[in-house]
């Protein structure tokens, strides 16, 4: 199975989303830059739009489902591809949570069906394509031993605090691949960042707000909260011992740059762990440069820390 | 219903005595304290029907009141006074009084799926604390959240363009709550971030700025959308009795 998808993955669609094309630019930046690095091909889904985020859905959720279904509409009817490749949690979760609706529920069926009539290209039909994480995208396509392979001086024992949160694994059931035996990924302990980071010569901490809610949702509608769960994952990282916080989602990662600022400022709580793209670690141990990998986007500054390590 | 809802012992009924003495007994101290007992006649018998009316609210028949869905909260953990468990309690039972007790802190649940995820009655919680969020908002009970103000700011960007631009939702949802940008934290973000002078992505910013990205030929795909979103909220309108609003909820936003 891990062969099919050494193939399968090796040239995806990839749909960056609105966040990567703005705040998150060094995800957008890194995640090709790894991809290139490792000789895989990404096609950007034409013309795509925005899944709805966390947002839409509050306005209408079957509104969300057609958004989404018409990036994967696109991606297999226009663009003849197999597998979608969203590197955001928010993307990632919301087209996964439209394949699961289409196939589940009838009334969202209908909306997509009629929505996509009237915008005038074909209905997205649940099955046409597979929707995978940049995160299973690495591990499906290149796997821990191809990376140990490519890895060019690595990851020298950083320590390093993996953060899946909320929108990777929850809720279940748009995840049937998930808790599905050997070589699956866990919704309680995900680890496919652990293993990938560890391949390329990390040391994981044994951190325990893997999968805790940052509260990006309301990172402006509710600032103090989101401050305090920012808080408890920031200082949770620290007492695990870990240099960095490793991050696979843009709101995740500027809502952690955000609110450590915010925490700073509003509750003089000053914290020292750094904040990076899991694809800019990759990227570094693959022997690219800080400038490639885009550390020079990110708000949090792991520049010293990491050239300290020879990295960049 | 044999559940004991602590919840419902209002603390203007507990009566405590300095010095008591009952039937001849000495009570003061531990056994001073006393709960005034109270009728309970104004159940809402509409209010589940209401709920389950507006979307995420669907399966909150199936609640079984096993408190999963608290015990997971993320906010619960921060405010124990946040507690989908008993509200989807008073929801089922038509205990509207005590439910607008709660009115101002439903809106912030974070949506972090937690409850959702455990839950073994699939009622998706996460949808019915939005459902009764929107049900409090629409009876007026409470002026729109500054969630939802963020929800609507964004949807309608998302709406008229296909895609949204970080820069335009921030500035628009401060206009529409009354807030200052120039946040000290927000202006010391932008100083950490301009200090390795990421060129590219400043120049990228500011283009996006000046010029919203747009999926093309959108025109057709936002007037269905926008034909549907009228649609569906006259519906949810009216399935609670409620007249037809004065604008539809989400083009009241310039572009």
């Amino acid at each position: 199975m891990s062969e099919s998808k050494t193939d399968k993955y090796r040239r995806v669609a990839y749909y960056p989303g609105c966040a990567l094309e703005g705040t998150g630019h060094p995800y957008n930046r890194s995640t090709k830059a790894v991809g290139k690095a490792l000789g895989l091909d990404l096609v950007e889904v034409e013309n795509w739009n925005c899944c709805g985020a966390m947002e839409v859905k509050n306005v209408d959720p079957k509104l969300q489902t057609y958004l989404s279904s018409r990036v994967m509409s696109i991606a297999a009817n226009q663009m003849r591809m197999d597998v979608v490749m969203a590197p955001c949690n928010g993307c990632y979760h919301n087209l996964k949570k439209a394949e699961h609706d289409l196939a589940h529920d009838p009334a969202s069926a209908a909306v997509v069906d009629r929505l996509s009539a009237k915008a005038g290209h074909p209905a997205y039909q649940p099955g046409q394509v597979e929707s995978i994480h940049a995160l299973e995208w690495i591990k499906g396509a290149i796997g821990e031993d191809g990376l140990r392979a490519r890895v060019k001086g690595g990851l020298q024992g950083l320590r390093i605090a993996n953060y899946y949160g909320c929108m990777y694994t929850r809720p279940r059931n748009i995840f049937p691949e998930k808790d599905a035996g050997p070589g699956s990924e866990s919704t309680a302990k995900p680890h496919f960042m652990d293993d990938l980071l560890a391949a390329a010569g990390a040391v994981n901490v044994d951190f325990p707000l893997k999968t805790a809610c940052c509260g990006g949702a309301h990172t402006l509608s509710d600032s103090d909260l989101s401050t305090k769960l920012v808080l408890n994952i920031l200082n949770a990282a620290e007492a695990a011992g870990a240099e960095i916080i490793a991050t696979e989602c843009p709101t995740c990662h500027s809502g952690l740059e955000m609110h450590q600022i915010r925490a700073e400022k509003r509750f003089q709580r000053k914290t020292q762990v750094k904040i990076v793209y899991f694809t800019q670690l990759l990227g570094l141990a693959l022997g690219l440069s800080a400038r490639q990998v885009g550390l020079h986007e990110n708000v949090s500054a792991s520049r010293e820390l990491l050239a300290g390590k020879g990295l960049g | 219903m044999p559940i004991h809802e602590k919840e419902l012992i209002r603390p203007e009924d507990l009566r405590t005595h300095e010095q008591l003495t009952v039937d001849g007994v000495d009570v003061s101290g531990h056994w001073s304290t006393f709960i005034r007992s109270r009728v309970v006649t104004d159940y809402n018998e509409a209010m589940q029907e209401e709920v389950a009316a507006l979307p995420g609210g669907e399966f909150i028949h199936r609640c079984w009141q096993c408190g999963s869905c608290t015990n997971a909260c993320t906010v619960n953990a921060v405010n124990p006074d946040f507690n989908p468990r008993f509200w989807i309690y008073l929801v089922r039972m038509g205990m509207e009084a005590e439910l607008l007790r709660d009115k101002d802190i439903v809106w912030q649940c974070v949506s972090c799926n937690k409850c959702t995820h455990i839950c073994p009655r699939d009622v998706n919680p996460e949808g019915v604390m939005k459902a009764i969020s929107h049900w409090l908002e629409l009876k007026g009970h409470t002026p729109k959240s500054p969630a939802m103000v963020f929800d609507e700011v964004f949807s309608d960007q998302v709406i008229r363009r296909g895609k949204i631009e970080d820069g335009r939702t921030i500035r628009r949802f401060f206009a529409r709550t009354g807030q200052a940008l120039q946040q000290d934290w927000l202006i010391e973000m932008a100083k950490r971030l301009v200090r390795h002078l990421p060129i590219g992505l400043l120049a990228r910013l500011g283009f996006s700025a000046a010029i919203a990205p747009r999926t093309r030929d959108w025109s057709r795909a936002r007037a269905a959308i926008e034909e549907y979103v009228q649609a569906e909220h006259a519906a949810q309108r009216s399935a609670l009795g409620l007249d037809a609003p004065d604008s539809p909820a989400t083009t009241r936003e310039g572009a």
